[in-house]
């Protein structure tokens, strides 16, 4: 057992080097999330109004689509010196080497949340978000697992695939609505002058539930799907 | 040290290996075996299915028919895969990270207790101590190779496999790695390496394989008068 | 091709000529009149749909953890079939809508959920059409992650569509329209087995070529 959290744990902080050494996902991913909003923005306000719940919907789209490009970017640094073969052929568990790169990925979109939600609040008068940070950081976390959980899974898949740029989106958001809808809702709810808690702890419940299955289903598929 | 996992094998044996890709196919019926402390060289021109027999080899490929044997065992599990070094064509480095955190890196994911040691002494043998902590991609192709090298042994590997490991080195690199071939075939290990450069091949292997068309088309024992003996295996094959 | 296809072809073929004569022959429902009768094809297809959807997983699944190429050959057959029944809901059901009540989408559950594995599916064929090679583990992946979002999917875009509350626009049907019913599902699930059938034999006669192209080069 502990074999399997010292591979994940390994391959993490292989990653976060790699990241803090270029950079390049971090920045790229951050900026684009904060152009999407910005779109959004444009998009979605009249006459200096924001529509209704319009800043917990963009908050989700732009972690969606941020997401979407870390998610291609990292395993594309993985294809480049073909590394992914080199950890294949390692005898270490190929679960705990999806666990280790969907800590990577989650931590980098959490990092992207902390710039994002503050930056939401401020453009849209949402400072209502931070009323119940708990919750809040809750459903941010819980949804984030659970869209990652199913990204890393698919981008790995795809590694060797033609046209993976755009399958991934294909793949990814038809099986990741519900972690949409829960995230958008949960956090529309917080909006509100006087948050429904209890609507809140259902929408995190089913996040919450979401990961778990999804998490074990990719530790159960990830070996038959890596090997040809 | 890295613990030895799985028992080591003496011989490998390949037997009526064959691959396709749908219609395509890489390999036909392919066997051979090579034993502990043996240079086998796999020759035969682009395309042939050399880099295929390799992944096979290296339990990255599963093969669509036939099986290949290490010692007694056909499983490819863990226990094989921690017996077993790689070196590919793209060398399989983070060109972020530096020599020794790559280094590193892969010995604890094969089970290093004690990794930073072990990258050190990986760097000291191939001689590039001094860059332990410059970045790979500021190395040239020929050290990026001695640290791949690296790499594929820190485990101490039964059966190493290389896959066109002389493109595009320099004389001097050219020797250094024959040179450490031989002082590993000299400790026991099993070396297959796939070229299709025959000067550097020429009495370098005790045993050669030719490939053609992923069919095996002649092997041969030792590696003297290579070029000539090619040409006329391939003109036999393409008749 | 089986024994049993040709005489069962007959009998589909015959079972869809005698539907609409069942179907105009039911007694009318009191709120809704003659357009509720688009329910006899309606519900169908979306239960064949189902069974196709669940047909594929199964098979994916198989294919998976159990290698058979058999099973890959069923689920992307079944996958065809479950974009073609899902396509006749999802447009039969705003069929409906529209001339019931004048929308011709009202964000009901079950029509928005059919749409989202509907969506799934549509996603499967076209990774085993673009992704190249190895796209039938990626598809067969897919299909799994798919059948296990199912209860997500439902719980989840019913809480959401309590915020826009609207009437739940797919009532029971009442048990005397049942025979009609029973008949053009039945009809349905023929149709669904017959055209597997045929679609499966299509493949495996591909792997065939496939596999006499490559003894011929021994």
């Amino acid at each position: 057992m502990s074999a399997f959290f010292r591979v994940a744990w390994i391959v993490l902080r292989k990653d976060l080097t790699v990241e803090v050494r270029s950079r390049e996902v971090v920045y790229t991913t951050l900026f684009f999330a904060v152009s999407c909003v910005l779109v959004f923005s444009f998009a979605l306000v009249k006459e200096g109004r924001a529509m209704e719940d319009a800043a917990a919907g963009i908050l989700w789209i732009a972690i969606a689509f941020a997401g979407t490009l870390a998610l291609g970017r990292t395993f594309e640094r993985e294809r480049q010196a073909e590394t992914l073969r080199a950890l294949l052929l390692a005898p270490a568990d190929r679960p705990a080497i999806y666990v280790g790169k969907l800590a990577g990925i989650v931590a980098l979109l959490l990092a992207a949340e902390a710039i994002l939600v503050p930056l939401i609040a401020l453009l849209f008068q949402a400072s209502a978000l931070f009323s119940r940070p708990f919750w809040l950081g809750a459903i941010l976390l819980a949804g984030t697992v659970g869209y990652c959980a199913v990204g890393t899974l698919f981008a790995a898949m795809l590694i060797r695939a033609r046209s993976r740029d755009v399958l991934l989106p294909v793949l990814l958001y038809p099986i990741t609505i519900p972690v949409i809808i829960a995230g958008v809702r949960g956090t529309a709810v917080l909006l509100e002058p006087q948050p429904d808690v209890a609507m809140v702890r259902f929408w995190v419940a089913l996040l919450v539930a979401f990961d778990t299955v999804f998490v074990t289903l990719a530790l159960w598929t990830f070996e038959p799907l890596m090997t040809e | 040290m890295i613990p030895r996992a799985g028992l080591d094998f003496d011989e490998i044996a390949v037997e009526e290996v064959s691959r396709h890709f749908g219609r395509r196919k890489a390999l036909s019926r392919v066997s051979f075996t090579a034993r502990a402390g043996s240079l086998l060289g796999l020759l035969g021109p682009n395309g042939a299915g050399k880099s295929t027999l390799l992944a096979i080899l290296g339990t990255l490929l599963r093969p669509t028919s036939g099986l290949v044997r290490y010692g007694a065992r056909t499983e490819a599990d863990a226990a094989l895969r921690a017996r077993i070094g790689m070196l590919g064509h793209d060398l399989y480095l983070y060109p972020e990270l530096t020599a020794r955190e790559n280094l590193a890196f892969f010995a604890a994911l094969y089970g290093d207790r004690q990794p930073a040691a072990s990258a050190d002494r990986a760097l000291a043998q191939a001689a590039l101590a001094d860059r332990a902590h410059d970045p790979v991609s500021s190395f040239s192709r020929g050290m990026r190779q001695r640290v791949a090298l690296e790499r594929a042994l820190i485990h101490a590997p039964r059966l190493l496999l290389l896959d066109e490991p002389f493109t595009g080195l320099d004389e001097a690199s050219v020797g250094a790695l024959v040179r450490r071939l031989r002082d590993l075939r000299g400790q026991g290990a099993i070396v297959v390496l796939a070229t299709h450069d025959l000067d550097v091949a020429e009495g370098l292997f005790d045993q050669v394989v030719f490939i053609r068309d992923g069919r095996m088309v002649d092997t041969m024992a030792g590696s003297e008068a290579l070029r000539a003996a090619y040409r006329s295996v391939m003109a036999r094959a393409r008749a | 091709m089986p024994r049993w296809f040709f005489p069962a072809s007959v009998v589909c073929f015959l079972m869809f000529v005698a539907s609409p004569v069942l179907i105009a022959n039911a007694p009318y429902e009191a709120t809704m009149g003659l357009v509720q009768k688009i329910f006899y094809y309606h519900v169908p297809s979306a239960m064949t749909f189902f069974v196709a959807a669940f047909v594929c997983g199964v098979n994916s699944w198989r294919y998976l953890f159990g290698k058979s190429a058999q099973a890959d050959r069923v689920a992307a057959a079944a996958a065809e079939l479950a974009v073609v029944f899902g396509a006749i809901t999802l447009v039969t059901g705003p069929l409906w809508a529209r001339k019931s009540w004048g929308v011709w989408w009202q964000w009901d559950v079950r029509l928005t959920s059919s749409l989202m594995m509907w969506m799934i599916f549509v996603a499967y064929l076209l990774v085993r059409k673009y992704g190249g090679a190895g796209s039938e583990k990626l598809a067969a992946g897919l299909a799994l992650f798919g059948m296990a979002n199912v209860p997500f999917v439902y719980i989840s875009v019913n809480v959401w569509r309590t915020i826009h509350p609207t009437t739940n626009v797919v009532p029971t049907l009442p048990v005397s329209m049942g025979g009609p019913f029973w008949f053009c599902l039945a009809a349905f699930l023929l149709l669904f087995v017959l055209l597997l059938q045929l679609r499966v034999q299509l493949e495996r006669q591909r792997a065939r070529v496939d596999a006499l192209y490559l003894a011929l080069e021994d």
